[in-house]
């Protein structure tokens, strides 16, 4: 007989939405909630970033929210305690902010370069960057220096759209799909439903990744490829295409610089730059009139290959007859590189050709007319279905940037860019490239108390002219970004903060602020030293640490919190308001324009502020101009009121939908009092969906360019010429060869890199780590993959995921291990040039053989995030941070320089070298070792035994 | 009607969606709570209807590597139901849901040995057995939107490799996909006729590469290879 049921109590239950924040995705979220208490969170079957769908981390949001980790009140380090001891007392927000406010007045009144700001995972960067261009300080950035800036960079300095956040693949109508280095990242849901679409439709996917966990899982093809090698992979794959004749003529002639003529005079001022008219723009051969005409003219037929002679004499030569020379050496034929890259010249072979097959046998005709930027009608749209996706496993080397470039270089030859089944663009891209907008360098203003920078403190430089350095070439920044060291670092070096200001290289900060960024443990190259620098006393200066003061911001107990000087307790996503800015990370896909906001679900339960409103109230104490009134009187009410009313230009503010007097405005349009609340009523986002003839080949697509303008994402409607030959790469290069007209490095160490890494065509070196060390010594590569469960959730240690993994090992191929004599669960030496750890080993198949891996950020120092000191995160678990350096191997004579892409500045994590022995007999458990972390005032609890979550407000029974 | 999943594991890549989705709806679902030990402590653990398994097969470089979720398969033969010594486990005749009445169950342990699926938890908290109730919770209450009326795990999974329906009705989407894809039962061979079905991997169609292509490109660049195009 039947049981009787306990049933759901609808009648105290209320359904709210919002938007997820559990990692970067940031999906719709359906709440439903009983008497105040989370029941159930589920995916918003109308948005557009999941579709109802949602992950393992979504749905553990109910153990972030009731996580014994969170920070519950104000915190100052004891007087007399020493930083870094845990010692800490509560103070209430009032006091906290005086001090704060304070300090900041001081060091903006007399050299704001002082305050270093920089942010983690956040997604406010549109805030934070206004926040610090109105303090007047370059020292802003987020983590993307760290994370994803190659490919960032590769994209906006080559096609205008990029893998991260500025694009996404076309899963509706590709037929082929290459993922490459996906750590199973960056889309968390969007990429899971596209493979499931691809598969369904009989599309072909193939993973190249040198493990195969996760999506790899499922590819129909797996290329275990030697970490860093993807750059020459893909330059072969080229060579494939080029030897064949196998490229997209018209694609490239109309829409990229291929034609485009480059002057050809090695050794001499002026090499390498593109041939101009007095105009400025560039030129090209035509074939009909056989004369020089503007490559910005239509209705030409320019010559794609060939070398000729400008009327000065110089000989030129076109960027593909350039790119054909290059790629057709014999140095890139697939029988040439398949050892270095652990790949058979056969897949290689094999994968240019299915792709080209696709491409061009498989073309998708869509009848859409439109009208392309030079006002010329279409009647139907073109697409050569193969899309790609890339991430981690090109963006984490040292030769990354041209990695992706090289990508962007193959999906240039194919023409399988934002037509129909490729890598699409997402709005507010695609931008100009790279996008107009530079850095602050004016040192006039830098160095100005009391003044906002005239600029963001981010952008993209396009001459060395551009740079962020002093007159004697000197940074002035506190990371280096935008120096000779890395001159396209458009998110900052986050990594070398701590380094930098600790050494006092280029200068001494007086207050660092971090907002939600582990910088003390897992979001940090060499975790232990680093932790060291945070506790060093300035000799000159008595009791003095050498970064003065340090204010954290985060939500929870982290490793970074216990080393603050002032903690600024922050709220969950479920009790904030908060937005998704297309002027930031946008959450737009292919198809639809798109926002989003948070707003508060759960009412406060403990003395703690919303970021978000708390830097607007510090904008206020500190009377930037943006946030104050003539009168000097705060100009915003609070967080809510400046998302409503602030507008970036006239109609664009933060929050595209429901804009104008009567919020019947979209993309553009006056604040509107009511707009909270429209976005409320619709389910807290706004769509914006393109209509057909926009969707596609939005670089020339008139209807769109005119619409971006409109709206602020573009500055005017014009072709956006994709550049597969990067002229701002080679004035930097000849800046290093000393032959530019401008500023140029005087340090050797510098002019080798630009003359060696700023090619204009795509590259492949040997990771700069890999250069200085020796291979024989160090014969593994060391990288990590992103658990799916948790990627970007580790900020709670929640509950129920860390069920599903709270211990990682270190991965080994089964054959390797076994000729090595290792087995499954033996404690293992792994040593780098810049140290050892020791951890425990687990074997595997789907490992590349000189590659070893392990799951990123499961370590946890003891005591941190609310876990019990026997937590296994902090006996068993590990970090690889420890054997990485910030900084490259010593070389005799040259300064210390920084462990990242020469290009950008991203950190290069995954160049990491290794050599592995066993532990002797007794030698278990993980190591380093690090002491256990003082509980935090209020945080008296013990932790339960057991757990037993339940929102049901009282017991209703019934017949199911 | 005979309710029952259907998972596909050519999509499947083992993200534990499913796993979480579940475990957050039954917290607070019909036999919640749904207990955890040492939820901050070493080795935490808890009762969970849905786990993922990872294995490999094959081997590297040609190794596969296959994630396979796996709950109780509602069996038409349920040997957990046969021994159970108070009639706590039953199966219900309308739908085919195994169920397990949590006020007469002894948490003996029974029904868990005789489960080759490892679908059942003992709950220790509250001394009774606990198992997937394919959200018999969710799939009847008429004040939930109709086409969220399916089991948590199905209505999150984000590859869409869970399907939920009625395997007598031949013309469901979840028979139909089974003729299609040919679906199998696992360890059918025990005899306990379990319902949840499995769909194998895909094999992707060779895609031709056979004269593609004008190869000698390079040799050809040294005359003259324009075409005329109009930009």
């Amino acid at each position: 007989m039947n049981a009787v049921l306990k049933l759901e109590n609808h009648d105290k239950q209320e359904i709210k939405y919002s938007t997820c924040y559990m990692c970067a995705c940031r999906c719709g979220i359906k709440v439903t909630l009983e008497e105040g208490k989370v029941r159930f969170i589920q995916g918003n079957r109308n948005h557009p970033t999941n579709q109802g769908v949602l992950c393992a981390k979504g749905s553990a949001g109910i153990m972030k929210q009731y996580s014994p980790a969170k920070l519950r009140k104000p915190l100052i380090r004891k007087p007399g305690a020493e930083r870094g001891s845990g010692e800490f007392e509560e103070i209430e927000w009032e006091e906290a902010l005086n001090l704060l406010t304070e300090r900041l007045e001081e060091i903006r009144a007399t050299n704001p370069s002082k305050l270093g700001f920089f942010t983690g995972r956040d997604q406010m960067q549109a805030l934070t960057g206004l926040w610090a261009q109105q303090f007047g300080t370059p020292n802003w950035a987020a983590h993307g220096g760290f994370c994803s800036v190659n490919m960032a960079a590769a994209g906006l300095y080559s096609i205008g759209f990029s893998f991260w956040e500025f694009g996404a693949p076309d899963w509706d109508y590709a037929k082929y799909f290459i993922m490459w280095g996906v750590a199973e990242d960056h889309s968390s849901n969007p990429i899971k439903i596209g493979l499931e679409k691809l598969k369904r439709h009989g599309g072909k996917f193939v993973s190249v990744n040198p493990v195969r966990t996760g999506y790899s899982a499922i590819a129909d093809d797996w290329v275990p490829i030697r970490p860093g090698m993807d750059g020459l992979f893909a330059l072969s794959i080229v060579h494939v295409l080029l030897s064949r004749e196998l490229f997209d003529w018209e694609f490239l002639v109309r829409y990229t610089n291929a034609p485009w003529l480059v002057v050809n005079t090695p050794g001499q001022k002026g090499d390498g730059l593109f041939l101009r008219n007095d105009a400025g723009h560039p030129l090209v051969w035509d074939l009909e009139k056989q004369a020089l005409v503007s490559g910005a003219e239509v209705e030409t037929t320019p010559a794609m290959f060939g070398e000729f002679v400008a009327p000065d004499g110089r000989p030129v030569k076109t960027v593909m007859s350039q790119l054909a020379e290059r790629y057709l050496d014999e140095r890139y034929a697939p029988e040439n590189v398949a050892k270095e890259c652990g790949v058979p010249a056969e897949t290689i072979e094999r994968v240019a050709l299915e792709m080209a097959h696709v491409a061009f046998k498989e073309a998708v005709e869509l009848d859409i007319e439109w009208t392309d930027i030079y006002g010329r009608k279409h009647d139907k749209i073109v697409g050569r279905p193969v899309a790609m996706y890339a991430m981690r496993g090109i963006a984490a080397h040292s030769n990354g940037f041209h990695a992706c470039r090289a990508i962007h270089l193959i999906q240039m030859l194919l023409g399988a860019l934002d037509g129909p089944g490729n890598f699409r663009a997402r709005a507010p891209y695609p931008k100009p490239i790279p996008p107009h907008q530079l850095p602050e360098n004016n040192l006039d203003v830098i160095y100005a108390p009391n003044t906002p920078l005239s600029r963001p403190p981010l952008g993209f430089p396009t001459r060395p002219e551009d740079l962020v350095i002093d007159k004697a070439g000197n940074p002035l920044r506190i990371d280096k970004a935008y120096s000779w060291e890395s001159p396209f670092s458009s998110h900052g070096l986050m990594h070398m903060v701590i380094t930098n200001a600790t050494n006092h290289d280029p200068y001494a900060l007086d207050t660092l602020m971090l907002f939600m960024s582990n910088m003390a443990w897992n979001s940090t190259m060499n975790t232990k030293n680093i932790q060291d620098m945070l506790r060093e006393k300035d000799e000159e200066e008595y009791d003095q640490y050498k970064i003065p003061f340090l204010v954290v911001v985060d939500a929870f107990h982290s490793e970074m919190v216990n080393f603050a000087d002032l903690v600024l307790p922050d709220t969950t996503y479920l009790e904030r308001h908060d937005t998704i800015s297309l002027l930031d990370r946008p959450i737009s896909e292919p198809d639809t324009a798109a926002d989003a906001i948070r707003y508060p679900l759960i009412p406060l339960d403990r003395d703690v502020r919303p970021w978000q409103e708390v830097l607007v109230d510090l904008a206020s104490r500190l009377r930037f101009p943006a946030f104050t009134k003539p009168d000097g009187t705060r100009k915003f009410k609070g967080y809510t009121d400046f998302i409503v009313n602030y507008e970036r230009s006239p109609g664009v503010g933060f929050l595209a939908g429901w804009r104008g007097k009567d919020g019947d405005k979209s993309l553009k349009g006056e604040p509107n009092p009511k707009q909270w609340e429209a976005y409320i009523e619709n389910q807290s986002f706004f769509a914006y969906h393109w209509p057909d003839h926009m969707k596609y080949n939005r670089f020339a697509n008139k209807d769109y360019l005119e619409l971006a303008a409109d709206v602020g994402f573009i500055g005017k409607a014009e072709p956006i010429v994709m550049q597969l030959y990067s002229e701002p790469l080679q004035k930097f290069r000849l800046a290093g060869q000393g032959l530019y007209d401008g500023p140029q490095p005087n340090n050797p160490a510098d002019r080798e890199r630009l003359a060696k890494y700023f090619d204009p065509l795509p590259m492949w070196y040997e990771p700069l780590e890999s250069q200085r060390v020796d291979h024989a010594e160090y014969p593994f590569h060391a990288i990590t993959q992103r658990p799916m469960v948790m990627y970007h959730s580790w900020d709670s240690q929640n509950a129920w995921l860390r069920q599903i993994l709270a211990q990682n090992y270190m991965y080994m191929n089964a054959g390797q291990a076994a000729r090595m004599g290792l087995k499954d669960d033996d404690w293992i030496w792994v040593e780098s040039h810049n140290g050892k750890i020791r951890c425990q080993l687990k074997t595997m198949e789907g490992c590349e053989e000189n590659t070893v891996w392990t799951w990123n950020a499961i370590g946890k120092q003891k005591g941190a995030w609310g876990l019990k000191a026997d937590a296994s995160e902090a006996t068993k678990g590990f970090l690889l941070n420890h054997l990485i350096s910030e900084l490259l191997p010593e070389k005799h004579g040259e300064r210390r320089i920084t462990n990242s892409d020469p290009v950008t500045g991203q950190a290069a994590w995954f160049d990491l070298r290794v050599k592995i022995s066993k532990a002797a007999v007794g030698e278990t458990g993980c190591w380093p070792e690090f002491p256990e972390l003082k509980r935090l005032p209020g945080d008296d609890k013990p932790r339960p035994e057991v757990l037993r979550y339940s929102a049901r407000s009282d017991e209703k029974q019934g017949k199911s | 009607m005979r309710l029952g999943l259907v998972i596909d594991i050519d999509v499947c890549v083992g993200c534990h969606a499913c796993v979480v989705s579940c475990k957050q709806w039954n917290a607070s679902g019909t036999t919640g709570p749904l207990t955890d030990y040492q939820p901050y402590g070493a080795e935490p653990s808890g009762v969970w209807f849905n786990r993922v398994r990872h294995y490999e097969v094959g081997e590297y470089p040609h190794n596969k590597t296959i994630n396979f979720p796996m709950s109780c398969m509602h069996c038409e033969d349920a040997a957990c139901v046969t021994v159970c010594p108070t009639g706590a486990s039953y199966k219900r005749a309308e739908d085919g849901i195994v169920l397990i009445d949590q006020d007469k169950c002894m948490g003996c342990n029974y029904c868990s040995w005789a489960c080759p699926y490892g679908a059942r938890e003992l709950d220790r908290e509250s001394g009774t057995m606990k198992k997937c109730t394919l959200c018999v919770d969710r799939i009847y209450d008429l004040e939930i939107p109709v086409e969220e009326r399916q089991p948590a795990c199905v209505l999150t999974c984000p590859s869409h490799a869970r399907m939920f329906g009625d395997f007598d009705d031949p013309d469901s989407a979840v028979s139909q996909v089974v003729r299609e894809r040919s679906g199998y039962p696992l360890m059918p061979e025990l005899g306990y006729n379990p319902t949840n079905m499995y769909l194998p991997p895909r094999k992707a169609k060779p895609i031709p590469i056979e004269g593609l292509g004008k190869p000698g490109f390079k040799e050809r660049l040294k005359g003259l290879v324009n075409r005329v195009v109009k930009r």
